[in-house]
């Protein structure tokens, strides 16, 4: 499927790093410092009116390690879009578009919230899921399942959880189903 | 020959008066009225409510007067994934409610953390308050829970009513 007409005009109007199309769906990659007016022009000359979600992605021990991918829709011709910027570990601050989308104030505190990448120009960046004062960013390749512990009095504490050998977890082994299932088991 | 008469019943001053310990009057008491504190925070709570609704009827153990304040409540069901954000709030909702007071985790979560072997969830509520009566399931069935509420009641049965439910009460009555 040939490239759409809006991405060929932001491909016009800006400098894109990378075009991608897959099963129909068209992604441009474009400087991070240059997305707030990319998307003002998707939005306001495009019609890309509707922001579905923005992502954050880890893609730990590449270079840029951060991407983030803005969902586009436009109402009127039923076409999706996604903008991609990459965000390097050295330099985590990307303009904001929430003055665009106020949708995209809680979907940028989530960003921020599970990997540290800050928005300039955000009016309320704060967690929106863990708490303020929580010391990590829970959804980076780097942070454990399991969880860290932290300690704050009075407000929030968090300890690792136990992966293995608890209670209710499954056993890696060749031995059956039955045996490998989790269920409750006496702790050692 | 005059019979011996039983003495918790008397039949000339009617059926009024039974004699019993205050232990057992206070354990009834307490037993056939607790009064639930719904902490309900996840899927369990759905059954939680299931077993207050005429099917299952919680009712029939004293047990239907669901109180959104901790301050009236006796018994707390803790009804699902307890996470650390909420964590320190049940505890705070839990120190609210005037003893004597009882805990109940309902289901894996509120138990064990469950499926959750995660960041952000509490392993266990018993690692913040103490556990009376632990119901497995996930979610467990109302059947389950008033089993589980069945069983906190034979445990009160068998308490001594003042010595371990207010310790600093019969202290000072001691001294």
């Amino acid at each position: 499927m040939a490239v759409s007409s809006s991405a060929k005009s932001i491909q016009g109007k800006f400098k894109t790093l990378r075009t991608v199309e897959f099963r129909g769906e068209t992604t441009l990659y474009v400087e991070s410092k240059e997305i707030h007016e990319v998307a003002r022009f998707a939005k306001e000359d495009l019609g890309f009116s509707y922001l579905v979600d923005v992502s954050g992605v880890d893609n730990f021990g590449d270079e840029p390690r951060f991407e983030i991918a803005y969902e586009l829709y436009q109402f009127d011709t039923g076409e999706h879009l996604r903008l991609k910027i990459s965000v390097s570990e050295d330099d985590l601050e990307v303009p904001t578009v929430s003055d665009l989308w106020p949708t995209a104030d809680w979907h940028e505190r989530e960003v921020y919230d599970m990997y540290g990448i800050k928005f300039s120009g955000h009016p309320d960046l704060r967690r929106i899921l863990m708490w303020e004062g929580y010391p990590f960013f829970p959804l980076r390749k780097d942070f454990p399942l399991a969880g860290r512990p932290s300690e704050m009095p009075d407000v929030a504490f968090s300890s690792a959880a136990p992966l293995a050998g608890g209670p209710f977890v499954t056993v890696p082994s060749t031995a059956t189903t039955k045996d490998r299932e989790p269920r409750s088991r006496e702790l050692e | 020959m005059p019979e011996i008469s039983p003495v918790a019943y008397d039949s000339k001053i009617e059926g009024n008066i039974i004699f019993t310990r205050l232990d057992a009057a206070m354990n009834w008491m307490r037993k056939n009225s607790l009064w639930p504190m719904p902490m309900g925070l996840a899927c369990c709570a759905i059954e939680l409510m299931g077993s207050a609704c005429a099917r299952f009827d919680i009712a029939r153990f004293g047990a239907e007067v669901m109180r959104f304040s901790p301050r009236q409540s006796d018994v707390m069901i803790v009804a699902g994934t307890v996470t650390y954000k909420m964590a320190l709030a049940v505890k705070r909702i839990w120190d609210q409610m005037p003893e004597p007071k009882w805990c109940i985790a309902m289901g894996a979560c509120a138990s064990s953390g469950g499926m959750y072997r995660s960041y952000a969830v509490l392993q266990g509520i018993d690692h913040l308050l103490p556990v009376d009566v632990y119901i497995s399931g996930c979610p467990p069935r109302p059947e389950a829970l008033i089993e589980g509420l069945m069983r906190l009641q034979r445990k009160i049965d068998t308490e001594p009513a003042l010595r371990n439910q207010k310790p600093e009460l019969f202290a000072s009555l001691n001294a």
